[in-house]
C-alpha cells in the first residue's frame, strides 16, 4: 500500500498527501470539518439556495402528480423528454464513484484513498436524482410499483424480456450496493468521530452508525476481505449498470439506437461524465476547507487524464456511429447521421462535439490539467456535453424515425426545466448536509498511506 | 458490593511495526486469548495473534449462488410457468433475456452477504464492549495502537502477565474492568 507514496515523491511529482503528516494530524483534520469548525455563512447560503432548488423540485413534481405528463414536453413521437436524458445523465455521473471505489481499490491506485469517499457520496446522491426520474416519468406513478415482481391479486408477473426490467433490476442493485459500500467504509470513521465528537448527542449518533467498531484485528482481516469482495463485485456491476441503461435503446429498433457500440460507449461516457463532476465537487471542497495536502495536485491530474482516456473513447464511440451508418448501407441510419448534422437539432449536435470532443483536448497539455480554475471550468463543459448527448441520442433519433409521417419536434416546458434543475439542487443540498456530518475523506485509508502505516516482518 | 472481574490487561503502543511485534512475542510466550486493536488495518496482525480462519469469502459465495439461482428461477418460473406470455414469438423460457437479472441478483445477494456477513462474524453491532472502559482506548480510534491479554487465558495470571507485557516496553499498561 505505501509503495506508490514512496516512488511519487521519487519521482518528483505532486505526492498523494503532502510530507509531515501523522495519524494524528490526518484525524486531526479532516475531523475538524466536522466535530469543531463552525458552519460558516457561505454554507447556509449555499444549502439555502439548493434546500429552495429541492423545493421548487418537488413543486414540479407535485403538478406533475397532480395534472398528468401532459404538463411536460414529450408527446408522440417523442415519448421520452427530459426524463430518460436527465435519468441517463444522472446515473452516468454516479458511476466515476463507484469507479474510484472499487475498480481504483483493485488496481492499487492508493491515491483514490483521498478521493474515494466523496466521491461514492456523489454515487449515492446521483443514484438518487435518477431514481426520481423513472418513477415519475410512467404516467400513473403511485403505480410505480408495479415493475417489481410481487404476488399481486392481477395474477400477472413482469416480462423479465425487457430491457426495461432489467433496467429496474440493474438500478435497485447498484443502489443498494452502493449504499452499502458508502457505509462500510464509513463505520471506522464514525468510531474515530465517537472517540472525539465532545457534544453528548453527536457521540451518541456516531455511536450507533459506528455499529461499535474498535478496530481488532480480526474485525480489520474480515472487514478487509469483505471490503475486497465488495469492490470485486461492484466492478462488474457499475460496468453492467450503464450496460443495460444502453439496452434500453439498442435492443430498441429506432435508428440511431440500434448499434452494438452502445454499451462500451455509455460506460465511457458514464466515467467521463463522473470524473467531471468530481473535479467539480473536489476543486471547491479542497479549496474551502483547506484538504489541499489531501487532495493534491496529483490528483486533480489523474482525474483529467481519466476524464481524457474516455472522452477519446467516447469520440471514437461517435467516430464509429457515423462510420457503421455508412458502411451498414442502411438509409435510415445514415439519415440519422444526416439529420444531426443538417437537421433541425444540428445546433445542439455541434454544441456537443464541441463540449465533449474539442474543448477537453486541452487537457493533453500540463498545465491545465494541474490549473484548478481550469479544470473546473473543462469539466463544467464536459458535463454540459454528456447531458448534450443523451439529448441527441433521445430526442434526434425519435424525432425523425421511418415514416415521415410520424416526425415531430420536442421542446421542453418549463415544468421539465424545473425538475431538472431542482434535481441539481438536492444533489448539491444533500452534498452540503454530507460535507458538514460526516467525514469527507475517509481517515483510515488515509492512515495507511502514511509511512507510520508499513510494517516488516 | 465490588466484584472483582476483570476482562483482560492491556497495553498500548506507539507504532504499527511495535505493536506487530509485540503481539508476535505474546503469542510466542504461549498466550493464545489475545487481541489487538489498531487505527487501520495493519498488514499481517491478524496472522500474529493466531487468527487464520477468514469465512467471509464462503458467506459470499453461498450469498452469491443463492442469489442467482433465485434470481433464474424466478425468472423462469414467473415467465414459463406461472404466466407464460407470448412477446414477440420469443419462447416463455427465453433464458439468454434472462441472463441480466441472474447477474444483478447474483451480485446483490453477495454483496449483502459481503457486508452482513462481516458484521455477523465481527458480532457487531456491539455498542458495549469491556475494552471501551480504558479511558487512553479512545485512541485507538486515532493514532495508538493496542495488545490485550484476556483473562480467560489459561496463561494469565495479573502479577505475571503484566510483567510479560512490562518486558515489551509499551507506553501505558492497563487492567480492564469486565
Amino acid at each position: 500500500m505505501n509503495e506508490p507514496y514512496k516512488t511519487t515523491i521519487e519521482a518528483e511529482r505532486a505526492p498523494v498527501i503532502e510530507p509531515g503528516h501523522t495519524f494524528g494530524t490526518v484525524t486531526e483534520k479532516i475531523s475538524a470539518i466536522v466535530l469543531t469548525r463552525p458552519a460558516s455563512n457561505g454554507w447556509f447560503a449555499g444549502f439555502g439556495i439548493f434546500f429552495l432548488l429541492t423545493m421548487m423540485m418537488l413543486y414540479a413534481i407535485g403538478y406533475l402528480f397532480l395534472k398528468g405528463i401532459g404538463i411536460w414536453g414529450s408527446t408522440i413521437p417523442i415519448g421520452w423528454g427530459f426524463a430518460i436524458v436527465n435519468f441517463v445523465w444522472w446515473i452516468g455521473i454516479g458511476h466515476a464513484g463507484t469507479l474510484i471505489s472499487a475498480i481504483l481499490l483493485l488496481l492499487r491506485q492508493s491515491w483514490r484513498n483521498s478521493i474515494n469517499r466523496f466521491a461514492e457520496a456523489m454515487t449515492l446522491f446521483a443514484v438518487a436524482c435518477a431514481g426520481i426520474f423513472p418513477a415519475i416519468h410512467v404516467g400513473r406513478p403511485w403505480l410505480a410499483y408495479w415493475l417489481f415482481p410481487y404476488p399481486n391479486t392481477m395474477l400477472v408477473w413482469p416480462q423479465f424480456r425487457s430491457p426495461l426490467m432489467w433496467d429496474v433490476f440493474a438500478v435497485s442493485t447498484y443502489a443498494t450496493i452502493s449504499a452499502l459500500f458508502w457505509f462500510i467504509g464509513l463505520v471506522p470513521d464514525m468510531a474515530t468521530l465517537r472517540d472525539r465528537a465532545t457534544h453528548p448527542a453527536a457521540r451518541i449518533a456516531y455511536g450507533i452508525l459506528s455499529l461499535g467498531w474498535r478496530g481488532s484485528a480480526r474485525h480489520w482481516h474480515r472487514y478487509e476481505t469483505a471490503y475486497l469482495l465488495l469492490a470485486g463485485l461492484a466492478t462488474p456491476l457499475v460496468l453492467s449498470v450503464h450496460t443495460v441503461v444502453s439496452f434500453d435503446f439498442a435492443v430498441g429498433i429506432v435508428p440511431g439506437w440500434h448499434t452494438t457500440i452502445f454499451p462500451p460507449y455509455f460506460v465511457a461516457g458514464a466515467i467521463y461524465s463522473g470524473f467531471a463532476m468530481v473535479l467539480m465537487l473536489a476543486i471547491p471542497i479542497r479549496k474551502i476547507y483547506g484538504l489541499e495536502d489531501f487532495i493534491t495536485e496529483r490528483h486533480l491530474e489523474n482525474s483529467a487524464k481519466v476524464m481524457l482516456a474516455t472522452g477519446l473513447i467516447v469520440a471514437y464511440g461517435y467516430g464509429i456511429e457515423a462510420f457503421m451508418s455508412w458502411y451498414s448501407g442502411d438509409r435510415y441510419d445514415a439519415f440519422t447521421i444526416w439529420n444531426r448534422l443538417h437537421g433541425p437539432y444540428a445546433i445542439p449536435y455541434y454544441m456537443l462535439l464541441t463540449c465533449n470532443i474539442f474543448i477537453p483536448q486541452v487537457l493533453w497539455i500540463r498545465k491545465f490539467r494541474t490549473n484548478p480554475v481550469a479544470l473546473f471550468a473543462v469539466s463544467f463543459v464536459v458535463l454540459v456535453g454528456m447531458w448534450l448527448e443523451r439529448f441527441i441520442i433521445v430526442v434526434v433519433s425519435l424525432s425523425r424515425d421511418f415514416l415521415t409521417s410520424s416526425w415531430g419536434m420536442y421542446y421542453p416546458t418549463r415544468w421539465d426545466w424545473m425538475t431538472y434543475i431542482g434535481t441539481i439542487g438536492m444533489f448539491l443540498a444533500l452534498m452540503f448536509l454530507f460535507l458538514r456530518l460526516l467525514p469527507a475523506i475517509s481517515i483510515f485509508e488515509m492512515r495507511t498511506l502514511l509511512p507510520g502505516a508499513e510494517v516488516k516482518e | 458490593m465490588k466484584r472483582e472481574r476483570i476482562y483482560g490487561m492491556m497495553a498500548e503502543f506507539d507504532s504499527a511495526q511495535h505493536l506487530v511485534d509485540a503481539a508476535r512475542l505474546t503469542h510466542q510466550a504461549g498466550y493464545n486469548k489475545i487481541d489487538a486493536y489498531s487505527p487501520f488495518p495493519v498488514e499481517g496482525l491478524a496472522e500474529e495473534i493466531g487468527f487464520h480462519h477468514d469465512e467471509v469469502p464462503l458467506v459470499v459465495l453461498i450469498g452469491g449462488i443463492i442469489g442467482g439461482t433465485t434470481g433464474y428461477l424466478m425468472q423462469w418460473w414467473m415467465s414459463a410457468v406461472d404466466y407464460p406470455l407470448n412477446i414477440g414469438g420469443k419462447p416463455p423460457h427465453s433464458w439468454p433475456a434472462f441472463i441480466v437479472i441472474t447477474f444483478e441478483m447474483t451480485i446483490l445477494f453477495a454483496g449483502i452477504s459481503a457486508v452482513f456477513g462481516m458484521l455477523a462474524l465481527n458480532g457487531l453491532p456491539m455498542p458495549y464492549h469491556p475494552v471501551f472502559n480504558v479511558p487512553r482506548f479512545a485512541l485507538a480510534s486515532k493514532d495508538r495502537f493496542f495488545l490485550i491479554v484476556f483473562s480467560s487465558d489459561p496463561k494469565y495470571d495479573p502479577a505475571g502477565t503484566r510483567a510479560f507485557l512490562e518486558g515489551l516496553q509499551p507506553r501505558s499498561i492497563a487492567e480492564v474492568p469486565s
